[in-house]
């Protein structure tokens, strides 16, 4: 079973609240925010497999390419350009279609993985540990995201690390899961991302419920939207300097009694929904 | 007020961050308070575009973005012969209802399915990724946009962005996204100056090595601001050691300071708060920024 935790805004908690759940219940975590994957800061896994992640690109095989431009005119990306001597490749724009290879009538075109990320696999303390780290200068996160997922064994219980936004990264990473958690914060900001969250996963019909972390008394900018949309207030997290503190040093908030309670509490509250409202 | 310093000389600085929620966005809206009007505001954070909230104005003119390309089938022509989903490498073909469809988001707009249907009955078509805005506001004109949300391309949305702000001025100041991909480095090409906003946070530590590399990879200068500096004034110093062993100038500091929810909340850029500990910092910032492009 998969849970994905994921903000619309950046630095609302998201690692914070998936890391501290996936520890207290001994979940597996998996963090698909591969362009700054933090959660390992956390749960200080041991490592002990490495698989490179890759992107098939086009490689021309110029003995039998004609020339024709098929394979041009098809791409979608810009990848191939004709200099009317030799085709040109550009591999950063690839998106590992094969559109190129399936144009191709003369058999000059194979296709050959490029490295655009690693895929780091162990275990912390209370689980599995997995994550997805894409290179640097390398622009396509979707591809080793869904190698990363690819990886899940949905018979497990899974906690999965979303990256921030509403684009197509994070629509990969809600494929196939059973429930999402949307973590926000109450400020005009955390509420106008966690609209566009929300149209995510509900035309992805991945049953879901919100946490407010940092919660204060501006909780209600949340949850007079949420109400209103009958969204499900799984709980809020108050807003601590300790805490703060805690997590700049890199340690989960569980290490401290107070927070540990509060968030066997949050625990208790996100699985009987997870349970009851989960897909599985 | 304070003079409000004129740039005009071609400058495009990019506000980035590498971890979200640094503050990125907060610290943008007060910059572009104390520039010249002129200047040209892009919020190029697509996916979270909040600039706007703060900056706030009047949409002046707005226009649809086709960003992306989806296949569609023809069920009438289409012979059930299953061959685009073979030839799919984004399992964006289903077999439902005894037909096949096409699923919206999981489709990258390829092409592959296109060119492999043998009775021609899957053809692509452009679809909306957004609408680009362009907003007068108290501090000049200000390009944003609304994406769709779980739309394609993200990148190719900043690009468009950054076009149409340059209809209207040679300066522009940008709000970036978090993260190192697509969408960062449309926003990071050819600018002259980066300004990353970190925390002293390991998490934003370790981001703000990363995203220095991108900057670095387009030439663009590096600037940090430490934001919330005096959380943790032990990590304070270590990412102010890095950066310089990295060559990244530090800009400055800001406080941890309750005016800076309390200026969110009210919608407001913090240096409208004057004298508060936040927007002393930001004013001491501004000018250091302008020392550096002037």
């Amino acid at each position: 079973m998969n849970i994905v935790f994921l903000s619309g805004k950046g630095g609302t908690g998201k690692t914070t609240v998936s890391t501290n759940i996936a520890y207290l219940n001994g979940f597996n975590y998996i963090d698909c925010d591969v362009e700054e994957p933090n959660g390992h800061i956390f749960l200080k896994p041991q490592y002990n497999k490495i698989i490179q992640s890759g992107i098939l690109n086009p490689v021309i095989d110029e003995d039998k390419c004609t020339l024709c431009n098929a394979c041009v005119e098809n791409c979608q990306f810009g990848v191939l350009a004709n200099t009317g001597k030799k085709l040109l490749v550009f591999n950063e724009l690839c998106h590992g279609c094969g559109t190129c290879s399936i144009s191709c009538k003369f058999d000059a075109i194979k296709e050959e993985k490029r490295i655009v990320g690693k895929i780091e696999v162990g275990k912390y303390k209370k689980g599995n540990f997995m994550r997805g780290v894409l290179n640097l200068k390398e622009p396509l996160a979707v591809p080793l995201i869904k190698d990363v997922k690819d990886l899940i064994d949905p018979e497990e219980m899974n906690v999965i690390d979303a990256p921030p936004g509403s684009s197509c990264t994070v629509v990969e990473t809600l494929e196939d899961c059973d429930y999402a958690v949307l973590v926000t914060e109450p400020s005009a900001f955390g509420l106008s991302d966690l609209k566009q969250v929300v149209t995510v996963v509900k035309q992805m019909e991945i049953p879901f419920g919100v946490i407010i972390n940092r919660g204060d008394k501006s909780n209600a900018i949340i949850t007079d939207f949420i109400e209103n949309e009958g969204i499900d207030l799984i709980g809020v997290i108050p807003y601590s300097m300790k805490a703060a503190k805690l997590y700049s040093t890199g340690e989960l908030l569980i290490t401290n009694d107070e927070f540990n309670q509060s968030f066997e509490v949050l625990s208790k509250e996100l699985m009987r929904r997870v349970v009851n409202d989960g897909k599985n | 007020m304070m003079e409000k310093i004129r740039m005009n000389t071609g400058q495009s600085i990019v506000v980035i961050s590498g971890k979200g929620g640094t503050g990125k966005t907060t610290i943008t809206a007060s910059l572009a308070q104390l520039m010249s009007n002129d200047v040209i505001k892009a919020d190029c954070d697509v996916d979270a575009s909040n600039l706007g909230i703060i900056l706030n104005g009047v949409v002046e003119s707005k226009k649809d973005y086709y960003g992306a390309k989806v296949a569609r089938i023809n069920g009438i022509k289409c012979l059930n012969c299953g061959q685009c989903k073979e030839v799919c490498r984004y399992n964006a073909i289903q077999f439902k209802d005894d037909k096949y469809q096409v699923k919206p988001l999981k489709c990258e707009g390829c092409n592959a399915c296109v060119v492999k249907c043998p009775n021609n009955a899957i053809q692509l078509v452009e679809v909306k990724t957004g609408e680009i805005q362009v907003k007068e506001t108290g501090s000049g004109k200000l390009v944003t946009s609304v994406m769709i949300p779980g739309a394609e391309g993200s990148g190719k949305l900043v690009t468009e962005v950054r076009k149409t702000g340059k209809i209207y001025g040679n300066d522009v100041l940008i709000d970036g996204s978090p993260g190192v991909g697509c969408a960062v480095m449309a926003s990071v090409t050819g600018t002259n100056h980066a300004i990353i906003v970190t925390e002293p946070t390991q998490s934003a530590y370790e981001d703000l090595v990363r995203v220095h590399e991108i900057v670095k990879h387009f030439n663009s200068k590096a600037l940090v601001i430490i934001n919330k500096y005096d959380i943790n004034k032990e990590m304070t110093m270590k990412i102010e050691k890095t950066a310089k062993a990295l060559g990244i100038e530090l800009l400055g500091r800001i406080p941890f300071d309750p005016v800076v929810n309390q200026a969110v909340n009210e919608l407001k850029p913090i240096v409208d708060y004057r004298e508060s500990k936040a927007s002393n910092a930001l004013v001491n910032i501004y000018q250091k920024l302008k020392e550096e492009i002037l």
